[in-house]
Formats: C-alpha cells, sequence, structure tokens
C-alpha cells in the first residue's frame, strides 16, 4: 500500500517535470521569438529614427533659408548665411567623374576575374581587389594627401592644362594653377575607392550566365570580346546596373578620404582642377566647430539631402539587384 | 578574311584592356601598402604601445588611442552584434515568409551603404545633445549602428545556407523552436556567423566618421565612458593634418597599424568563410 503510493507519487512528480519542463521550454521560444522580432523592427525603427532626427535637425535651417537652401552658394557663418550648392555640387561631380573612370575599370576587373583569369590566380587577384574595400577610408585620405596628390601636381594637372589650354569648353574644365589637392584628386581617390565594390558585384553577377549560353556562342565562333559584348553584358545588364549604383552610393557618402584632399573651399567652379567640398566633408570639417544654431542646423540639412539622394540611389540598386535574383532564381 | 583579322584585333585589345585595368587596379593596393610601410615602419617602436599621444613637439606613443579604440570596437559589437544575430535569426527561422523580413532586408541593404557620417549626425541628435557631452558610449552606440546591418546580412545568409533536413529532425525529435535554433541551426552556422562579426570589427576599428562628433577624441588615458575617449581613427586625421613632424610620424605609424589590423582581420574572416564551406 505504501509502497503503492510512493511510486504513484514519483510518477506524479515525474510527469509533473516533465510538464514544467515543457512549459519552460515553450515560454523559451515564446520570450526567443519576440526578441528576434524586436530586433528585426529595432532596423526599421532606426533608418525611421535616422531619419526623423535628421528632419529635425534640418528644420530650423530649411524654415529659414527655404528652398533657396540648395541654389544658394553663400556659405558664411560670420553673417549666418549658408547655402548647400557648393557642397552638393561637388558630391555629384566628385561622385560622377569616379564612376566615369570607375565603371568601365571595374567591369574590366570582372571580366578578367570570370572570362581570361587562370583559375588558380581567381582567387588572390579576386582577393587582392577586395582588399582595397577594407583599407579604411582615412588611410586612402592621408595617401592620397601626402602621396597621391604631390605626385598629381607635378604630373597630370600641368599636362591637363597645358593640353586643353586652346580647346574652347576643356579649358574651363582643367582651367587654374595645379593645386595637387581639388575636385579631380578627390575623384581619382574615389575611383580607387569604389573598384572594388563594382568589380565584386560584377563578377557576381557575371557568373550567373549559364555556360550553355557561353559555349553556344563560343561553338558559332564568336570570339572572346564577342562573347562578353553580345553574350554576357545584355545577359547581366540588369545586375551591372544594380553593382554602379551601389558603387555610387558609397561615392557620394564617401567622407574622410574626400575630407583630406577636395580642398574644402566652398564654391562652385567650373575648373575640376580647383578646391572644392563636398557635403560629407564639410560636415566632417565643420560640425564640431559649429557654433550658433543655424549653422548646426545648416549642416543637419546638408546631411539630410546627402541621406536623400543616397537613399533614392541605394534603393533604385537594391531593386534592380533584385530583380537579377528573381530571374537567376 | 579581312574582317576575320579585324575580330582578331578587336578581341585582342579587349583582353589587353581588360587584363591592364587589372593591373590598374591592383597597382593601387601594393601603392598604398607600400607607401603605409615606408613610412610608418620608420616610427614604429616600443613606445607607440606604451606610451601616451603627446603634446605638439616632443615624441610619446598611442597607447591611449589604441586602448580607446579596443574598449569602443568592443562596445560596438556587444551592442550591435546580439541584434544583428537576432534580428537575422527571425528573418531566416520564424518569418522566412513574412512582410515584414522583406521590408527589413531592404532597409537592411540600404543601411548597410548608408554614408557612415549620416550616423554620426543620428547619434550626435540622440545622445550627445540629449546627454550635454561628447562621450565614449555615443561613439560605441555609433559603432554599434554600423555593426547590426553587416552582422544581420551575414547571419541570415548563414542561416539560409543550413539545410531544412536538419531543422525537420530536430523538431520531430519533440524540440522546440527557440531550442532548435540555438542547439542546431547557431551550431550548423557558428563559423559562418562569426565571419560576419569579424567583418563588423574590420570595418569599425577603422572608422572615422562616426567618430568625430560622438566620441571626439581625447589627448590622455581615459576610463570614463561619459567623456570624450581617444581613439586611432581620430587620432591619426588630427596628426596628421598637424604641422608638427612628430605627430605625422605618430599619424603614419597609427595608420600602419590599424589598416594591417584591420586587413588581417579581413583575411582572417576570408579563410574562416571558406574553411565552413568545406565542412558543410
Amino acid at each position: 500500500m505504501t509502497e503503492m503510493t510512493i511510486t504513484a507519487n514519483t510518477a506524479e512528480t515525474a510527469s509533473n517535470q516533465k510538464s514544467t519542463a515543457l512549459r519552460r521550454q515553450r515560454l523559451n521560444d515564446v520570450i526567443f521569438r519576440a526578441l528576434t522580432r524586436a530586433s528585426a523592427i529595432a532596423v526599421l525603427v532606426l533608418l525611421g529614427g535616422v531619419m526623423v532626427s535628421l528632419v529635425a535637425g534640418a528644420w530650423p535651417a530649411f524654415s529659414k533659408f527655404g528652398f533657396g537652401f540648395l541654389t544658394t552658394e553663400v556659405w558664411n557663418p560670420v553673417t549666418d548665411q549658408f547655402g548647400a550648392l557648393a557642397p552638393v555640387y561637388g558630391t555629384l561631380v566628385t561622385a560622377f567623374i569616379a564612376m566615369l573612370i570607375g565603371v568601365p575599370v571595374s567591369l574590366g576587373i570582372a571580366v578578367f576575374l570570370t572570362e581570361i583569369c587562370p583559375p588558380f590566380l581567381r582567387r588572390p587577384i579576386g582577393i587582392a581587389v577586395e582588399l582595397l574595400a577594407g583599407i579604411p577610408s582615412i588611410i586612402y585620405g592621408i595617401w592620397g594627401l601626402f602621396v597621391f596628390a604631390p605626385v598629381l601636381q607635378r604630373t597630370l594637372q600641368p599636362w591637363l592644362i597645358s593640353t586643353f589650354h586652346h580647346v574652347p569648353l576643356l579649358d574651363n574644365l582643367f582651367a587654374g594653377p595645379p593645386f595637387g589637392i581639388g575636385m579631380l584628386t578627390a575623384a581619382l581617390v574615389l575611383t580607387i575607392m569604389v573598384l572594388p565594390f563594382i568589380t565584386s558585384i560584377a563578377r557576381d553577377v557575371f557568373e550567373t550566365v549559364p555556360p550553355m549560353l557561353k559555349e553556344a556562342a563560343y561553338g558559332l565562333g564568336c570570339t572572346r570580346w564577342e562573347v562578353i559584348w553580345n553574350i554576357v553584358i545584355p545577359y547581366t545588364r540588369t545586375g551591372v546596373i544594380g553593382g554602379v549604383m551601389l558603387g555610387l552610393g558609397r561615392a557620394l557618402g564617401e567622407t574622410m578620404a574626400v575630407t583630406f584632399v577636395i580642398g574644402n573651399a566652398h564654391r562652385v567652379s567650373s575648373s575640376i582642377l580647383q578646391p572644392g567640398t563636398t557635403i560629407s566633408a564639410t560636415i566632417a570639417n565643420e560640425f564640431s566647430e559649429a557654433v550658433g544654431d543655424t549653422y548646426t542646423s545648416s549642416l543637419f540639412a546638408l546631411g539630410l539631402i546627402l541621406f536623400f539622394i543616397t537613399f533614392i540611389v541605394l534603393a533604385a540598386a537594391r531593386l534592380m539587384l533584385m530583380r537579377l535574383e528573381k530571374k537567376a532564381g | 578574311m579581312q574582317r576575320y583579322a579585324r575580330r582578331k584585333l578587336a578581341n585582342r585589345i579587349a583582353v589587353g584592356a581588360s587584363v591592364g585595368t587589372t593591373l590598374f587596379g591592383l597597382c593601387w593596393l601594393f601603392l598604398i601598402l607600400g607607401t603605409l610601410l615606408y613610412n610608418g615602419l620608420a616610427g614604429l617602436n616600443l613606445k607607440v604601445f606604451t606610451e601616451m599621444t603627446p603634446p605638439p613637439g616632443s615624441d610619446g606613443g598611442l597607447l591611449n588611442a589604441l586602448a580607446g579604440t579596443l574598449i569602443m570596437t568592443i562596445l560596438g559589437v556587444v551592442i550591435g552584434a546580439p541584434i544583428g544575430v537576432m534580428a537575422g535569426t527571425y528573418m531566416a527561422e520564424y518569418g522566412r515568409h513574412d512582410k515584414l523580413t522583406k521590408v527589413v532586408r531592404f532597409i537592411n541593404d540600404i543601411l548597410l551603404s548608408a554614408p557612415s557620417i549620416i550616423i554620426g549626425l543620428f547619434v550626435y541628435e540622440i545622445m550627445v545633445v540629449w546627454m550635454g557631452h561628447f562621450s565614449a558610449w555615443a561613439g560605441s552606440v555609433a559603432l554599434a549602428i554600423i555593426v547590426i546591418p553587416v552582422v544581420l546580412r551575414t547571419t541570415e545568409d548563414m542561416l539560409l545556407l543550413i539545410p531544412n533536413a536538419l531543422r525537420e529532425a530536430a523538431s520531430a525529435l519533440g524540440a522546440p523552436r527557440a531550442l532548435m535554433i540555438w542547439q542546431i541551426a547557431y551550431r550548423a552556422a557558428r563559423s559562418g556567423m562569426l565571419t560576419g562579426i569579424l567583418l563588423a570589427v574590420a570595418r569599425i576599428s577603422g572608422e572615422t566618421a562616426p567618430l568625430l562628433f560622438t566620441a571626439l577624441n581625447n589627448q590622455f588615458w581615459s576610463w570614463n565612458m561619459n567623456a570624450p575617449m581617444a581613439n586611432m581613427p581620430v587620432t591619426i586625421f588630427q596628426f596628421a593634418l598637424s604641422p608638427y613632424e612628430e605627430w605625422q610620424q605618430l599619424a603614419w605609424t597609427g595608420a600602419l597599424i590599424i589598416t594591417f589590423s584591420v586587413l588581417a582581420l579581413n583575411i582572417g574572416a576570408r579563410v574562416m568563410a571558406a574553411r565552413s564551406q568545406k565542412t558543410s
């Protein structure tokens, strides 16, 4: 009799233990699920927070200067007059030149890596190019200022000035004394910095081309170049454009490297050899020294403009890459 | 025949151009690393690691900057990585086909390449203004915000690579979702997820822009998380642009240290990723 109660008791406690263990597990599951979901939502909140804080910070400047903020060149902390034209101009021009040189070079490297390179070299060269993306941007900055700019000042810039001296239009583009630093130098440093980004995406999308397509073209007697130009590029066009936009997003927002070499002059000049400024360089240079609400707020307004431009560029890039993924998968 | 020759020539030019662009791209890596070695090694000695940043015109080291970078990088990862890992877990495990997952993936990809100076402005607005002063906390939070998208992306990618049969086996044994994720999914994806965290560390240890007006900089040794803290990138920035020779030398040496640590982290992460692909 007593023995039976004891066994019944132990059985009961055992099943009790089991059900508490199960309940605990279920509770764990609910908590963990809620935590992970909250973290995912936190990412959205983060982006929303960035937007709201930028708008809030920029509000005084926009309400004071209105739309004129975008079209005014003056940037004068003494008289409290601020306009975004020069930094916006500098940002767009440097990024445009960087793309002009960077895109063909990146595509060339990507073609080399996927179509021409002997297999045993593919990995080391690919890693070497990607390491360019690993170098911190401040390193590009001091290298650009102390090594690259003096070289440009002695070689490329005098050559550009003397060669295009008598060519109409181009003489404006390459006018002025060779400073070394300036918009062209910033654009060239940016070119080197966007290479790895565009290259790695272009390489990835080039690899999605079905070998069958390429082999069929080779079978018809196409040369390597004809296969690349007529098969690979058309097949991957959307992806390549996505990669280029991603690189553009990087070039637009790059801060430290540009801050070192652009010269930080708030003016719009037609010559790309002249010093200029970009949005991010202006913020980096002036923010911690900005005195007064209008000054700080104007810098926030610049930040908001930059955020707006890069958001559109990056969103377009992602949409294009997503479209390609759908096609591939 | 003439046409054939022309096609062959075009091909040769294109292939030549492609090889040329590759050499062009690679030469910058070696030029930059070469410059760093040439200029940085001259000032590399024990003092760099044992002495504080000097006042202008005298020599010293980078100890406080190195320590500050280490502290803020670690804190940034400690704050950012769990959020990234958990968000990635939700997207790959719980809500794989949710609308939320799609939206977060899109937004995260944008955050991944958003200009880091904007992150600095954001943290300035929410922390520095609110606390009333620059602080190491603000710097760590700014770095954490950069860590999140990197870790989230790799965590999701790595978890999606795990075969569903593994998950189903665990569930068939009666394991609840959370237990299955901890015991099975995380273990299978461990090296891939670690790779992501290493890449995030590499990314933030050289970041300058978000620290400029959050952690600021500090000439002295400081443990106080509520005060500005010295760090390598901002120190390099200030010293490189200064007119003092000793400071410029320290900037080059610091640049050398930071670059090679970051590149070592990058290569380490790659080796780990390659190894994890082999085992799975």
